[in-house]
């Protein structure tokens, strides 16, 4: 099983992300589930949503404890999260963070990988505000799935209620993220 | 039985029981949709205001009056559902009991939420137990898919002619309702013939001829109506059997009142209610593999207590741990009590095992730890899983 913790700030979209993704591996065929930890639910506060992937059915309701990818929606989050706890060392850490931004003591102790994508930019240049598309474009391409026709489909279906601009932006978004990653050329 | 098929929409067990609703169709939809209310009533009366079903919503000032109304609405003729949580449900008690009472065929969905104080909307069983003696059926679902099936199956278990009583539909708070995941529907169609059309005797409106609800009861008839409840609410069990095997047969998913999970050659095995199953089975199909002999046993239908059922399961198990989501402060827990009653005389040994309360954790690490203690002498009268100071599972 494949677990993977979305850290972003409440408006951020991470449960929107936590659930594109579930879709997109869904298409890809495989068993997925994803929910987001509740706390108060108060815009700008650091919260936090799961996307499990496995072969069969996911039975387990328990929390995320030990993820294998954590992914970090907004770059302030870094210094202010342990956003490494519990990430298994052979894991991914995937930052939105531009080159030469500080990324913190803890992403520089983590043993295993660890890619940064400047999402802001790459969302603004595409003409929308959220990373989380990029996120999630970026993703799918380090780890190499689902594929980015599979997110294209899932994004459409998690956000039919967009306008067509904004969800063709996010599409744009996504895609830019993806290649970002595949290429590793990302920071 | 759930199944991840290439038709599934990934939805939470709130959604997926909204389009179990929608599909329904019922006549009348009382709610009160602010906060505990879940996700539920947020998506059913967006399918109502979209105009995917035709069914009067009817926004009321308390849960208390939401379940007034359903009782009126369901007595006068009309298929009733409605849906709360947590303190909703609290506030809705005394009108459950008049529901079940007046044999009001109400179905209500429930996301099992803690009761306040401290206040707390987290997974929680408290709020069913408040309701448990009422009357009403209680069924507990372990996922979305059961969510929705159980919600399916909910109506004709409620309005079936020995039956005619109110039937809760349990899932976790949060556990189920937002977590998503696969959920494969029936057509619209399918459950609409599966339903039928709602027919009760005597209704208020449309009926042969006058009749009267809700009346005074002296104490030389009140004992003689509540032990019909009593019995109504025994012969549930039977009909739930029937329901359970004809929607297997119409649709290919099986749900017995008791999902019986490796329980062949079984010496120790946990009993739960709920979304615990799903964890439980993940750590019995680990210590499977490493040769312990455990099972596990989860209660679908709750009440009626299936007790019959459940000795009939327990097989060659041994010592049983029962895993309660609520507590009955003073006394055991309200499911290792109804087990232990049930399986008085078998030599099983019960162990009480209290976990989760108000959305806590409870870790796949902390039920191998439960199972692992299940095969030495207990140790305490009852055992809180994952409290801070009672074991290492309590961190948060």
């Amino acid at each position: 099983m494949m677990e993977v913790r979305w850290h972003g700030r409440g408006g951020q979209g991470a449960k929107t992300a936590s659930q594109v993704l579930a879709v997109a591996y869904l298409k890809a065929g495989k068993a997925v589930q994803a929910f987001p930890e509740y706390g108060p639910e108060r815009s700008g506060a650091p919260m936090l949503a799961y996307t499990r992937v496995d072969e069969r059915k996911v039975r387990r309701r328990c929390a995320v404890t030990e993820p294998d990818v954590v992914v970090v929606l907004d770059p302030s989050l870094t210094h202010e999260v342990a956003i490494t706890s519990g990430l298994r060392p052979q894991g991914h850490l995937l930052l939105n963070l531009e080159a030469g931004q500080d990324p913190g003591a803890a992403v520089a102790e983590y043993p295993g990988q660890v890619l940064a994508v400047p999402a802001d930019r790459l969302a603004r240049e595409c003409g929308t505000r959220f990373p989380n598309v990029v996120m999630l474009g970026a993703v799918a391409g380090w780890l190499g799935a689902p594929t980015l026709e599979q997110l294209g489909e899932a994004l459409d279906e998690v956000m039919a209620g967009l306008p067509p601009a904004a969800r063709e932006a996010s599409r744009q978004a996504m895609r830019a993220g993806y290649l970002a990653a595949e290429r590793r050329d990302a920071s | 039985m759930a199944r991840v098929e290439t038709t599934s929409q990934v939805l939470t067990g709130a959604e997926a029981t909204a389009h179990a609703m929608r599909q329904i169709r019922p006549d009348v939809v009382p709610v009160y949709p602010i906060t505990p209310q879940t996700p539920i009533i947020q998506t059913f009366s967006r399918f109502v205001a979209d105009g995917k079903t035709d069914t009067v919503l009817l926004q009321v000032e308390s849960e208390h009056s939401a379940m007034s109304a359903a009782v009126g609405a369901a007595l006068a003729g009309g298929r009733t559902m409605t849906a709360t949580a947590s303190q909703g449900l609290a506030l809705m008690v005394e009108v459950v009991y008049i529901a079940a009472g007046l044999r009001a065929p109400v179905v209500i969905a429930v996301g099992n939420r803690a009761l306040s104080g401290p206040i707390n909307i987290h997974g929680d069983h408290s709020d069913g137990m408040l309701a448990r003696d009422s009357g009403a059926l209680q069924l507990y679902a372990q996922d979305a898919q059961e969510a929705y099936d159980l919600t399916v199956l909910a109506p004709r278990l409620a309005e079936h002619p020995d039956v005619m009583l109110p039937v809760m539909v349990g899932q976790d708070g949060f556990n189920v309702t937002h977590s998503a995941e696969p959920v494969a529907l029936l057509a619209d169609e399918e459950v609409g013939e599966f339903v039928g059309e709602y027919r009760i005797p005597n209704p208020l409106l449309g009926g042969e001829g006058p009749s009267s609800h809700g009346v005074f009861a002296m104490p030389d008839s009140y004992f003689e109506i509540r032990y019909q409840l009593v019995e109504a609410v025994e012969a549930a069990e039977h009909v739930y059997d029937e329901l359970a095997a004809e929607y297997a047969r119409r649709f290919g998913r099986f749900l017995p009142a008791i999902d019986s999970y490796r329980m062949e050659d079984a010496q120790r095995a946990l009993l739960v209610l709920g979304s615990a199953a799903g964890t439980a089975k993940d750590v019995v199909d680990d210590l499977r593999g490493e040769g312990e002999r455990v099972g596990l046993l989860a209660l679908r239908l709750y009440r009626p207590f299936p007790e019959a059922a459940l000795r009939a399961a327990m097989g060659g198990v041994t010592r049983l741990g029962v895993l309660d989501r609520a507590v009955s402060p003073g006394a055991y827990p309200p499911l290792f009590s109804d087990a232990h009653a049930a399986l008085s005389g078998t030599g099983i040994e019960l162990r009480s095992f209290v976990y989760g309360l108000g959305g806590r954790d409870l870790s796949t690490r902390a039920l191998r730890q439960v199972l692992s203690e299940l095969a030495a002498p207990a140790a305490a009268r009852i055992r809180y899983v994952g409290l801070r100071g009672e074991d290492d599972d309590g961190e948060s």
